[in-house]
């Protein structure tokens, strides 16, 4: 079974992703802000990420561009999922190693059909 | 409603665009009459169908048909299909066509994303010759759906659905919530009102003709009759392009599977096609 990591400051947004992407298929595990995420993958790495972008200690782009230079980093399909909703910061993200993006509001249509975009399905 | 109500509404829409109208899902019929009915200031869904028995006015009936139609669609539907028009059939086409434009209609377009996909995929294609030149034509009965496919504006929720965020940043600017598609592909495509019963004989020929997701609300009776009429309007080498799902009916004597990927078909040479009638 392949691993995602939600990764969002909501308990709310985490658990209504965590649904979602259970019933396609994933185990999953959560974090809170980029640091615990950054913890997480450290000690095992996801096959994907659904990554905030606002968060507290460390926000998504940072979080990302860490993860991008961890050893085996390279190999997590990072989908941001955020209420930045602009061409820069989707830009950005772009820039700095996301494989999709997804502009909250969201429902389950879309995560399954931005997931299947990633090639994570 | 009424089942006579619904039986109207059935026999219009299959009188006036072929439609099937399942009489059983009145649900389905009111959702998409409630807003028509709030447009055109009546009260109520009953009170729109009165107007209608008591005037017959072409207006109003053919608002209502336009407003039975399924519109649902979404940016590169059935992805497989895109990628083997833009790596196999538009290559093929461009060495064929030369300096002559690929002639490409959807030919029941709805909201315009079939035909925005087909162009921004097109544009992409490593295999099209150097210098080959598209026209994208996009039709349908609906004039709501034409205007809004010729604004080339789309919600958050709509470019969500199928368009990859590469082809996002590429393709499209926003103004908050709403998703402007660039005028270069916008203005490549032209839009016609055109209901496919009719005589399309003075359209032309195309190179690719796509009709997915179509043949399904269409009565079946007229399946054969349209898919002969579309493929009468097909360049000899071209395509024509059903939903992989959707079967020959009756015209299995002019059109082949054309390749591996389903819902594709190209004509028979007409020596053939006498042999197979």
């Amino acid at each position: 079974m392949k691993t995602c990591l939600v990764v969002d400051d909501s308990r709310v947004i985490r658990k209504v992703a965590r649904r979602v992407l259970e019933d396609i298929g994933f185990e999953i595990a959560e974090a809170a802000d980029g640091m615990e995420a950054l913890a997480w993958c450290r000690a095992a790495m996801p096959d994907a990420v659904l990554l905030d972008w606002n968060m507290p200690v460390m926000n998504g782009i940072e979080f990302l561009r860490q993860l991008r230079n961890e050893p085996g980093g390279d190999t997590p399909t990072v989908v941001f999922c955020t209420v930045e909703n602009d061409v820069d910061h989707i830009r950005a993200a772009l820039e700095a190693g996301a494989n999709e993006y997804i502009m909250k509001p969201f429902d389950g249509e879309i995560i399954a059909a931005k997931f299947a975009e990633a090639g994570l399905l | 409603m009424t089942p006579e109500d619904m039986d109207l509404l059935a026999a219009l829409g299959r009188a006036r665009a072929g439609l099937a109208v399942d009489v059983d899902k009145t649900y389905v019929v009111e959702s998409r009459l409630a807003p028509l009915a709030r447009r055109e200031g009546f009260d109520s869904i009953e009170a729109l169908i009165a107007a209608l028995r008591a005037k017959r006015e072409e207006r109003l009936i053919w608002a209502v048909v336009e407003a039975l139609t399924f519109n649902e669609t979404s940016f590169f539907r059935d992805r497989e299909v895109f990628t083997h028009l833009r790596d196999t059939v538009l290559p093929t086409l461009s060495k064929a066509r030369r300096d002559q434009p690929i002639r490409i209609w959807s030919a029941a377009c709805s909201t315009g994303q079939e035909v925005y996909s087909l162009a921004m995929a097109a544009g992409e294609s490593r295999e099209v010759e150097p210098g080959a030149k598209f026209e994208f034509f996009g039709s349908d009965l609906s004039e709501r759906c034409l205007e809004k496919a010729q604004s080339g504006l789309y919600t958050q929720f709509e470019i969500q659905r199928g368009l990859p965020i590469t082809q996002l940043v590429k393709h499209f600017a926003n103004q908050d919530d709403t998703w402007e598609i660039s005028p270069r592909i916008r203005q490549s495509v032209r839009w016609k009102r055109i209901n496919l019963l009719s005589d399309l004989s003075s359209l032309g020929r195309f190179d690719v003709i796509l009709l997915r997701h179509v043949l399904a609300g269409i009565d079946a009776s007229l399946h054969g009759r349209l898919i002969e009429s579309l493929a009468a309007r097909l360049a000899d080498d071209g395509v024509l392009v059903l939903s992989p799902d959707d079967l020959l009916t009756g015209a299995a004597a002019t059109l082949f599977e054309a390749s591996d990927q389903a819902g594709v078909f190209a004509r028979r040479p007409a020596d053939q096609a006498e042999a197979a009638a």
